[in-house]
């Protein structure tokens, strides 16, 4: 099928059912005294609407359908045997017809059962997508016909376009709650199906993570504990935290209470930038940079430090997560009424006092929102932790030492040629729904805290 | 205001003219400024105030909005430092000491001229926490008895003991309005200041708080010496001894609440003490 | 006056006593209180410029690649499969293509390694150095570039033209000094002739540093890390960023429209903002999972494809912009709304005719910022299949393909390190280049936008 034809067809449609409309019912309303409902605009949408949308569910029907119709005819046409081979045979029996079809041809001689069979779909072929296109057209013109016999005065064509409007916006805006929908179901289904495998007492209190490779027939699935994975995970998120939340915090303070205008509109922008660099730089930062100067730093002092380590993936995300308190705290050190401040510095309390006395408890429930936000950031970053932090699910408290969280592995048990079918891949929807529900939990606790910190000053 | 006026003798009705020698006994000069100015940026809010202020008694500075009294109010005790690209210029003066001058510590001026601010602003604490704010940064309090003592004497004074001892523990937030407002008075004096600056306490507040207030400045007006902003001329006749009239950012006239109410020599001051200018 | 006791001059003297005792701690505490907070911006701005300079100091040499110029001669003597096959010979299109693809593979065959070799000698003829070490100096694939430029004009047949040869990774590395040339030579990759010879090459001009265009043309490559370029990666990003174009501006726009403009303020749309704040935050990972599970296992859509990575970053930038296509609505001012319903406009009217307008320079930001993060993302895309080894510029969005920071992962874990890390950070400076780019556009529109508001 030729899909500028069609679009072109289409378009056609569209001016002629939307010209019908509009001309239709200015008609009515010239030289007399009704008045139209609605202006002629709206009659002509609405004619569009009632015209292209029946052709374009048949051609939609078409495309869905085309395929599995074409096969069946093809094989129709072929010997029966040809039927009973394998499917990539079949396949490649279909692809001859076509290709001899379309005029492309094969190498060496058709035969003569293909000869025939690919002259019966040319055809085919033409008569189908004529076929279609009429369909299209008939019902595109019913469509108009029906359309055009209701235009009246009193029709409330501007109503009804506005109900379709309405329409489509609704079903936009469920497309949010379907991807959470999805989110849940696909990975509550993966999930149990994983559990079928593996008892979920042994995943979630499991204390060994060794997946094994997979391979068919030795019986061994491996073993799933996700706590050397959790406890990874926290104390990644905990070093981040020990970076970020004391530079981004004093540094939004500095910011917003004591350094010049110009000094802000400078600094403010730069520090953001940290914000908008991708995962994966900060990884090869850490790989690169941080990682050889921490081991060199603990050869310096004489401790034992791994290039990649907890500690190098707990470092860097916390230089990624300070614009994020920086902003969040600047935000919600802004909100607190300058009131407060200025009582404060009337009673003669120095700057810092006002800041660490009134200011930051006043902010308190704002700030530990946006701290619940970033820990929920930290958790469900995935690709520091794929670089710097070893990859080594051990459950070991030393942050000096390499180390494994739940999202590093995610990525190794799907990586590569996953099948839905092992609980090595499984696993991956197991270990995603502990993500989903940590960080789903954070949020929505991190959410209400802000939103309650901010009704209280409004 | 015939009470009032009964208990004060202050004859000073000019910019130029400095009170006499007995005033001077009865109620000697705290603060004086001379020439002060006010730039915000490129706008001047202030040109040249000068005016002396007597120890323990109730001034007013009355004017229409914008006329620069909160911004000479906010000079006294160099609230103005805390807005950026504000610049003081002139002399003012407490107990004889600049308070501009470089080695003069804002902490400790702040300290001694306390300040009530025109919406109710307590902290997000608890009221006992409110009131001990200000003993506690300065370290007023040997120990917890003192602190105790200070807040409770405090709020005595604010005339709020009463209504708030069964709920010292309470958030301050909690109070009604009125009740803010004296906790923030009871929060300015439990530092112990000389000078208490109040900008338009009452402007946020029902008639029934604000009578309360009103006198409860007169009776703090015994024991310190206490600046008011008002835009109500009839607060200012209430409770002021002495009442400066501003206008666009000129002091116009200045002195004896009594005389500017009654008769003032300024055509500004009578336009505005008649409802002329708003 | 009444006679009670007042805070008077004594008690007065002993307040400001205490207070002066306090000061010199106070003013200490809080200059080490500004300090701290200066500390902090200097690491905030510290960081920024460590990571900068790094990736700057590392990827900008990695622009400019040995490359060595030399006279290729194409033997005929050497080059098999003898003349071009020609369409009109054949009785049909399929049988063509078969002996266009029988011609080529005899010329594939054909030993290219001497033509190379030959054109190499010839730029340092009394240069003493065996095939194998002299093959070593330039890249693997010369071969097949020379046999390229014969596929594409097979009249150079017996004659000699000036060809740019790209060095191997190797001698790029010895020429830059990223591997440290003084280490013996059992630690060193090329053997001390080709060693020695790139030397000579690069004093006498045979080999210069030239601008490695190829970077942004070629494709990855494994067997000649010399010439791997972010070319098909940057089509898998471009094919991903069209689809969440006009798949997320259009959607998300239209459910912020709904939900701050029409739908009824009950339990309902409360879940909903509920839900589209949650899933902002939600990490990105798992909506590769979701990916995996429902456009891969479920509905059967290829692995690897841009469509699938587009889909997922689709849903992944849906809540960006959503909320801030939201927060740009209620920013317009009611009276707007009164106005135009005043004037008899309906309820549609008055949001797509005079609301929506307003807020078309804050969607553009949310737009590029939604789109910048989305480009930038990898974890996903890695349970997708994009992190696939993929040699072929993807020529539509179902065929297989990576994306720019897909690349980056796959580089960085090279083998050759001394290589890649600066060809790392050279990918790394083109990403972000394009996300400056982005957003240089968006401040762009948006001025020209605001001034025609």
């Amino acid at each position: 099928m030729n899909a500028l034809v069609i679009a072109a067809l289409l378009l056609v449609l569209l001016t002629v059912s939307y010209q019908v409309g509009w001309s239709r019912s200015r008609k009515l309303a010239d030289g007399k005294d009704t008045r139209l409902h609605s202006r002629p605009i709206y009659h002509g949408v609405l004619a569009a609407l009632f015209a292209v949308l029946p052709a374009i569910v048949i051609l939609g029907l078409w495309a869905l359908f085309s395929q599995s119709v074409t096969n069946s005819f093809i094989l129709a046409q072929l010997p029966a045997e040809v039927a009973q081979q394998q499917p990539f045979e079949v396949q490649a029996a279909i692809s001859r017809v076509q290709a001899i079809a379309s005029g492309y041809g094969v190498i060496g001689e058709p035969t003569p059962a293909e000869a025939a069979a690919a002259s019966a779909y040319a055809s085919f072929q033409q008569l189908s997508f004529l076929g279609v296109i009429a369909a299209a057209a008939a019902l595109g013109a019913g469509g108009l016909f029906w359309a055009q016999r209701r235009i009246a005065p009193r029709l409330r064509a501007r109503s009804e376009v506005e109900v379709f409007v309405r329409l489509a916006l609704i079903a936009c805006s469920t497309v949010a709650i379907l991807t959470t929908l999805g989110i849940v179901l696909s990975l509550l289904s993966d999930a149990l199906r994983f559990f079928s495998f593996i008892n979920p007492l042994d995943f979630f209190f499991g204390t060994t993570w060794n997946p094994r490779f997979q391979s068919t027939g030795s019986g061994s699935a491996g073993e799933y504990g996700l706590l050397p994975l959790l406890w990874g995970t926290v104390m990644i998120s905990i070093i981040a935290m020990l970076v970020a939340v004391p530079i981004g915090l004093m540094s939004a303070i500095y910011l917003s209470q004591y350094a010049h205008e110009r000094v802000r509109g400078v600094v403010k922008p730069i520090i953001e930038i940290l914000a908008g660099i991708p995962t994966i730089v900060y990884g090869f930062f850490a790989l690169v940079t941080v990682g050889p100067f921490l081991s060199g730093l603990g050869d310096l002092v004489g401790i034992d430090i791994r290039a990649t380590s907890a500690l190098t993936a707990g470092i860097v995300m916390g230089i990624m997560i300070i614009p994020f308190i920086s902003s969040l705290s600047d935000d919600i050190l802004g909100q607190v009424p300058r009131a407060m401040r200025d009582g404060s510095l009337g009673l003669g309390a120095t700057q810092s006092e006002t800041i660490r006395k009134v200011l930051l408890p006043a902010a308190l429930p704002g700030v530990v929102g946006a701290v619940l936000l970033a820990v929920s950031r930290a958790i469900g970053e995935t690709m520091i932790v794929v670089l710097a932090a070893g990859n080594s699910p051990v459950l070991r408290a030393n942050p000096a030492e390499p180390t494994s969280t739940v999202t590093v592995s995610i990525v190794n048990q799907l990586t590569g040629d996953a099948d839905f079918t092992s609980p090595q891949s499984l696993v991956a929807f197991a270990l995603g729904l502990t993500l989903f529900a940590m960080t789903l939990l954070l949020n929505v606790l991190a959410l209400y805290i802000v939103r309650k910190f901010r009704e209280q000053y409004e | 205001m015939d009470v009032l006026a009964g208990k004060v003798k202050v004859t000073s009705k000019t910019l130029d003219q400095t009170m006499n020698p007995a005033e001077l006994m009865d109620h000697p000069i705290r603060l004086t400024a001379r020439d002060v100015t006010v730039h915000y940026g490129e706008k001047q809010a202030l040109h040249g105030i000068s005016i002396d202020i007597p120890d323990r008694a109730v001034t007013a500075f009355i004017g229409p909005s914008g006329c620069g009294k909160s911004t000479f109010l906010r000079c006294i005790n160099r609230m103005n430092d805390t807005i950026e690209g504000a610049k003081v210029g002139g002399k003012i003066e407490l107990d004889g000491e600049d308070i501009y001058s470089p080695d003069l510590d804002v902490v400790e001026l702040r300290a001694r001229v306390g300040m009530v601010f025109q919406k109710p602003n307590p902290f997000p604490k608890s009221i006992y926490d409110n009131v001990a704010y200000g003993p506690r940064i300065h370290g007023l309090a040997k120990s917890k008895a003192d602190l105790d003592e200070i807040v409770i004497s405090s709020l005595r004074k604010a005339g709020l003991f009463e209504e708030v001892k069964d709920r010292l523990s309470e958030p301050g937030t909690g109070l009604s309005g009125g009740q803010q407002q004296r906790l923030c008075i009871a929060r300015a004096i439990a530092v112990g200041p000389e000078v208490i600056l109040m900008d338009e306490p009452c402007s946020a507040l029902d008639p029934i708080a604000t009578a309360i207030i009103e006198e409860l400045i007169d009776e703090l007006r015994e024991n310190y010496t206490i600046v008011i902003v008002t835009h109500s001329m009839q607060q200012a006749a209430r409770v002021s001894q002495k009442t400066a009239f501003f206008h666009l950012g000129n002091l116009i006239e200045h002195g004896d609440t009594e005389e500017i109410f009654t008769n003032p020599v300024n055509k500004q001051t009578q336009d505005y003490i008649m409802g002329r200018i708003g | 006056m009444t006679d009670t006791v007042l805070p008077g001059a004594s008690a007065g003297a002993q307040n400001r006593d205490q207070v002066r005792k306090s000061l010199t701690r106070r003013h200490r505490n809080e200059a080490l209180f500004r300090w701290a907070g200066i500390l902090s911006i200097a690491a905030a701005l510290g960081f920024v410029a460590i990571l900068f300079g790094m990736i700057l100091s590392k990827g900008l040499p990695s622009f400019w690649q040995s490359t060595v110029h030399v006279e290729a001669y194409f033997d005929p003597e050497l080059i098999e499969g003898g003349p071009r096959p020609e369409l009109a010979d054949f009785p049909s299109q399929a049988d063509y293509q078969e002996a266009v693809n029988k011609w080529q593979r005899a010329v594939t065959l054909s030993n290219w390694n001497r033509i190379v070799e030959t054109a190499l000698r010839a730029e340092a003829p009394d240069f003493e150095i065996e095939s194998r070490d002299l093959l070593e100096l330039v890249n693997s694939a010369a071969r097949f570039q020379l046999r390229d430029m014969y596929f594409a004009n097979s009249d150079v047949l017996g004659q000699t033209v000036p060809v740019s040869i790209l060095a191997s990774a190797n001698t790029d590395n010895w020429l830059k000094g990223t591997i440290n040339r003084d280490a013996p030579d059992d630690r060193q990759q090329l053997a001390a002739t080709t060693r020695a010879l790139a030397d000579q090459f690069e004093a006498n001009g045979t080999i210069s540093f030239d601008f490695a265009w190829h970077i942004f043309t070629n494709v990855d490559s494994r067997s000649a890390p010399a010439t791997a370029g972010l070319a098909g990666a940057f089509m898998g990003s471009l094919y991903m960023m069209i689809v969440v174009i006009v798949l997320a501006v259009p959607i998300g726009v239209a459910s912020a429209v709904y939900l701050e403009e029409f739908a009824p303020k009950n339990r309902l749309t409360d879940l909903i903002e509920v839900n589209i704040n949650n899933l902002a935050a939600v990490p990105s990972i798992v909506f590769g999972l979701l990916g995996a599970a429902v456009f891969i296992n479920y509905l059967g859509l290829p692995r690897s494809a841009p469509l699938v990575g587009g889909l997922v970053l689709t849903l992944m930038t849906l809540p960006t912009i959503i909320i801030a296509t939201r927060a740009a609505l209620r920013a317009v001012p009611p009276s707007l709304r009164q106005a135009a319903l005043g004037l008899g406009a309906s309820h549609n009217q008055t949001v797509f005719h005079h609301v929506l307008p307003m807020t078309y320079p804050g969607v553009l930001t949310a737009t590029i910022i939604g789109v910048a993060q989305a480009l930038g993302e990898t974890a996903p895309l890695l349970l997708i299949g994009m992190s696939a080894f993929i040699a072929n510029i993807p020529a539509g969005p179902l065929d297989s393909a990576t994306a720019l920071p897909v690349q980056i992962y796959l580089w960085q874990g090279n083998e050759n390190r001394n290589f890649f890390e600066a060809r790392t950070s050279a990918a790394i400076i083109v990403l972000l280049g394009l996300m400056l780019l982005l957003n240089a556009i968006a401040i762009f529109l948006r001025s020209r936008l605001e001034k025609r508001a």
